[in-house]
This record gives C-alpha cells, structure tokens and sequence, in this order.
C-alpha cells in the first residue's frame, strides 16, 4: 500500500528520465544511506572493520567488474590486479607526497589502475568471451609479478609489503594504526557513496546505452555509429578505476598493511562471483553480491552455533567452517537455478509485485 | 554527376554509387560486377531469389564488407575502406534481415542509443548527469518522442525489446534507424515474417519516411506486390550478377527477371 506509482505524474522529461522515478523509491535510498551514517555511531567496532568495511571495498571492486562484464559484457578475470595496481599506486603517491591529503592520492590511484585496465583491454576488440577472459588473465599475472619482483613499488621495504602510514583528514586520524575502526568507515561510506552516485549517472546516460549496446549486439552498435574500441576501452577504463580505489581501500582503510597476495586471482574470482550472483548490469545487484558472499559467511558463523546449542548438539569451530562452505556454496547454486540472472532481478520483481500488491499483476 | 565540393543534393542526383563490385569469399562469388546507383529521395528496391547476394550488397554499402573489385561512391566521394560506424557517421543507417535490438533496453533506450553519434555532452558531464548531459539527454529524448509518436509505438516505450513480439521489434528498430536522422536509410527484409496487416503498416511508414523527411530508402524484400508498390527503381540480382535494373513495370516485364523467378524450361 505505501509503494504506489499510482497519482505521480511526470509532466517532463527531466522527471521521466530520472534514475529514480518513483518517489518511495528516493525516499526508501535516502533512509538507507542515513541508517548506514547512523551504523557508524549505533555499530561496536567488530561489526564496522569486519563487516561493514569489506563489504562497502567488495561492493565497490563489484560495480567496477560489473560495469565491465555486467554492462559492457566483457569477462574479465584481471580484477584482483588492477586492485592491486590502485593499491600500490596509492602507496607511492602518499608516500611521496605526504603534504598532499590522502584522500586525494586515493582518488587519484584509480587513475592509474584505469590507465593499466585500457591497456589490457586492448585484446577485447578482436577477442570476446571466454578468450578475452584468458586474455585478462595476462594482466592479473603479469602485475602480480610486479607486485611481487618490483621492490621501488613498496619503496624498498625489506617485507616487501604495503602499511598504512598514519594519515589524517580535519586532524582526525583515518589511515594507520591510530584511526579508529569508525572514522575509516565514515571515511569508506562517503567514497564507496560518492562513486556509487557517479557510477549510477554515467550507465543511465549516454554512455552506458553504449555500453549496453556492445553487450547485447555489438555490430548493430557499429552500425549505429558507435566505436566499438573506444565504447570497450572507456568501459575498461572505468571499470579498472572502480576497482583501483577499491584496491586503495581494501588495503589501507581496511586491512592497514597487505603483501602482493591479497591481489592473486581467488581475488579476481571471488569479486566475479559476486558480480554474477548479484546480478550482471545492475549497481544494486553488486552490493547484494557482495552482501550474499561476503556477509552470510559471516553470519552463518555467528547463527549456527546459537541455532544448534539449543539441541544439545555442540560443534567445533572447525565443523562450523565448513557447514558455512556448504551452506553459502549450496545457496549460491539455489539462487543461481531460482534466478539465473541474479539477485538484482529477485529484487526488481519483488518491487513489481509489491507495486501491484494486493493484485497479482 | 556532382563535384564533391558540391555536398548539397536535390532529388534526383545520384546518392550511392555502385560501380562494378565484385566480392568473393575464398571460391565464393557472392557478387560479381554489379553496378547501379541509388538517387537522392527515391525507394530504391533490391530483389532476387535466395542467395543472389542482396543482403551481401548492404553489408558492402555499410562496411560490413570491402568489395574485392569496383567502388562505391557515396555523396559524391568514393569511398576507401570503411568501418561500419564510419558508414553510420555518413549518413547511412541500416536494420537487419533478423532483428538486432538491443534486447536488455526499453525501446525508449533503443531509440536513445541509435542517436548514440549525435550526442556531444562530455564524460565529466556524463559523470554528474548535469548541465549539458542532462539538457541534450532531454533535447534528444524529445526528437526520439517524435519518432515514437510516428511509428505508433508509445504504449511499449518503457518496455524491454525482448520481451515485444516480432512485429512491433521490427518497428522499433526502424525508430532506431530513424533515430541517426539518416541520408541513405538500408532496410533489409522490412517485412519478413509479418501478417498482411503489419505489413501495411510497415509499408505506410516506409513511404511517410521517404515522403515526410525526404530520405533515401534502399530495401531487400520477397514480397511482390510490396516491391512494385513502393519502389520507384527496382535493381534485379541473380546469383551475384545484376540482370535488371529500371522501374518496377520495366523490370516486371524482363524475361531475364521472369526466368529468374518462374525457373526456365529446359
């Protein structure tokens, strides 16, 4: 009864074309980015660095993939890499600038992942699907190997890994062993929203028609006047920025320090599954991939063992790991064969009925 | 026929210029010698039975396909080789023999994105959906209206293409041919797989088009009595050779044509 798209009537353009029509819709958005601020002061710190963080990083490394394969169709399996790229990218800016506010350097970080992921997606004007997928996987190698052999990258550290020097915004410490799990949220929360909104702009306008457009008939595309190697070599580009920041901040507003193998390709796989299972081409879809991989594991964690001590039945921990394995991998393949196109989709028919509820259609 | 330092054409001159393409794949000749023209504002139609290569003319004419031999001069310039989005930003726009929507999008999209080549606004605009983005997303979106409203299509605007029957999918993608504002307008099989109803319909916006905007139409149809209503000049193909090419009673009356179509006895 409250979610009606009856009696709001566009009498322009401007509002017909708006990403968000409906005015639950906008309203139902606004509450939840106030209750995710709120999170910050209501949360204890275990929920905000294990929980929160990653899935606000994850989410964010998701929309990056997902505008690539999701949107523009091209599978990649270089996403870990071009994190990682962000991430190193970041540590030699702030290390070398550290006049300069570090929340620019993270921004600026992307850049140069987005530069590295147009490179590699070279390939994917004459190569599509399975074998571009190969193809990125050159990138995801060959950068690790960098990671890895090129020591001026984590400015000659005898550990050879990256640490979250102590870094401040207003005088408040975000970065580094000072800041509070709190404040790197916060910090998180804007970024991860800030992107999300510019993100959502650019695949409602012109150019994610392009995008989409290349994914679902690429030579009709052609024939409409479109570039196919520039449309796919900007989709790179964003995308690789996405996960680039998303790299910067999985290293140092959540782990605070990580060595070249938090960037390997389990990396790159665990944020294509996300993309597929929280829908490809939708921005919602990535976070409620992210949510499903990233959280449920977590929950099922604390649940199981509440759910099962009322039976007497005590478990090891090791036995809770992996009933936690069998039951988000035994959900994944449920969702998959329910909705083959994921989460996002779930979502969008559970607005359609509630819009037509109490009616069937 | 004009200079090329004259680009300003009036019906009657010559548009598209096809002079003695020949194309082969390996042994296969699909197309061998052909030579006709295609004039400013006429409907120009392709005919002949399967496999005579008409299909395969278009793709040349857009760039799908180089010719191995001949030329084609298009607004008076022959044309080098050409990618299909170099074709598209010339003016030539196209649907196909099976329907090549875009399945994901709502029609309204798909005629957005077939004025993809007219929109300017930059990526930092595009970014912030601001400013220029938001204004030429608008200006556009009124035009694409317009094409809506012509082809009788606003109850499915909102609605996936993928989910729109055969006939309504083709229409749609003559809004998104229509949508490039284009010179030379290729249409291939406009009416394949249609009722008799839907093909009135189809034939009447076909004219409206050539009538109303002033566009050149080259289309491939099997339908007979469809070809010599609408066609000013009909070109005949058979197995890649051209054995006809004039108006639809001269081209009715060619015993080559007749052979071609009825079979020859023997």
């Amino acid at each position: 009864m409250l979610y009606r798209e009856a009696g709001q009537f566009k009498t322009n353009y401007v509002a017909d074309s708006a990403i968000f029509p409906l005015r639950e819709d906008r309203i139902g958005i606004g509450l939840i980015i106030l209750a995710a601020y709120a999170l910050a002061f209501l949360g204890n710190s275990f929920l905000l660095q294990a929980v929160m963080i990653p899935f606000l990083v994850f989410s964010l490394a998701s929309i990056g993939l997902n505008i690539l394969t999701g949107y523009t169709g091209l599978l990649s399996l270089g996403t870990g890499a071009f994190m990682g790229v962000g991430a190193y990218a970041c540590y030699k800016l702030m290390t070398a600038f550290p006049g300069v506010n570090v929340i620019v350097w993270i921004f600026v970080s992307g850049f140069f992942s987005a530069g590295i992921g147009a490179l590699f997606g070279l390939p994917s004007l004459r190569i599509k699907g399975f074998y571009l997928a190969v193809a990125t996987l050159a990138a995801q190698f060959f950068l690790q190997w960098c990671f890895i052999r090129i020591p001026w990258l984590v400015n000659y550290n005898v550990s050879g890994a990256l640490d979250a020097p102590l870094r401040t915004l207003f005088g408040v410490p975000i970065m580094g062993p000072n800041a509070t799990p709190q404040v790197r949220y916060l910090v998180v929360l804007t970024i991860v929203i800030l992107l999300t909104w510019l993100a959502s702009n650019l695949v409602h306008g012109r150019i994610g028609r392009m995008w989409i457009a290349i994914r679902d008939m690429d030579l009709a595309a052609e024939l409409m006047g479109i570039r196919p190697l520039q449309t796919k070599l900007l989709a790179f580009a964003v995308s690789s920025y996405y996960c680039g920041v998303a790299g910067a901040l999985l290293v140092f507003l959540w782990y605070g320090g990580a060595e070249y193998d938090v960037f390997n390709i389990n990396q790159s796989f665990f944020i294509l599954f996300m993309v597929i299972i929280g829908g490809l081409g939708s921005l919602i879809g990535s976070f409620f991939g992210a949510a499903l991989i990233f959280i449920l594991p977590i929950v099922l964690g604390i649940v199981l063992p509440a759910v099962m001590s009322p039976f007497g039945i005590t478990v090891g921990s090791d036995v809770i790991e992996h009933l936690r394995f069998m039951i988000v991998g035994a959900l994944i393949i449920f969702f998959l064969i329910v909705e083959p196109h994921g989460l996002a989709r779930l979502w969008q028919i559970g607005k359609q009925k509630l819009l037509a509820w109490p009616f069937p259609y | 026929m004009r200079a090329p330092d004259h680009p300003v054409m009036t019906k009657g001159d010559v548009l598209l210029a096809v002079e003695n393409v020949s194309l082969g794949f390996g042994g296969v000749k699909a197309l061998t010698d052909v030579s006709f023209d295609i004039r400013k504002s006429e409907i120009r139609a392709i005919i002949g039975p399967n496999g005579a290569g008409k299909t395969s003319m278009l793709n040349c004419i857009n760039g799908f396909y180089y010719p191995t031999d001949g030329r084609i001069t298009f607004k008076g310039v022959r044309r080098p080789k050409m990618r299909p989005y170099e074709a598209a930003r010339g003016g030539i726009a196209r649907t196909f023999q099976n329907v090549a929507l875009f399945k994901s999008m709502s029609t309204l999209d798909n005629i957005m994105a077939g004025r993809s080549i007219k929109m300017r606004s930059n990526f930092f605009w595009q970014l912030f959906r601001h400013g220029p983005a938001i204004k030429e997303e608008i200006e556009h979106r009124r035009f694409v209206e317009e094409i809506i409203d012509f082809l009788e299509i606003q109850h499915i605007r909102k609605t996936p293409v993928g989910r729109l029957p055969y006939g309504l999918q083709k229409r749609v993608e003559l809004g998104r041919a229509l949508a490039m504002e284009p010179e030379l307008l290729l249409l291939d099989e406009p009416m394949a797989g249609m009722n008799l109803e839907e093909k009135e319909d189809m034939s009447r916006f076909i004219i409206e088009v050539n009538q109303q905007y002033g566009t050149t139409i080259a289309l491939i149809e099997h339908d007979m009595g469809v070809v010599m209503d609408l066609s000013d000049r009909v070109v005949v193909l058979e197995y890649g050779r051209k054995i006809a090419d004039g108006t639809p009673d001269e081209v009715k009356r060619d015993q080559r044509v007749i052979d071609a179509y009825l079979g020859v006895a023997h």
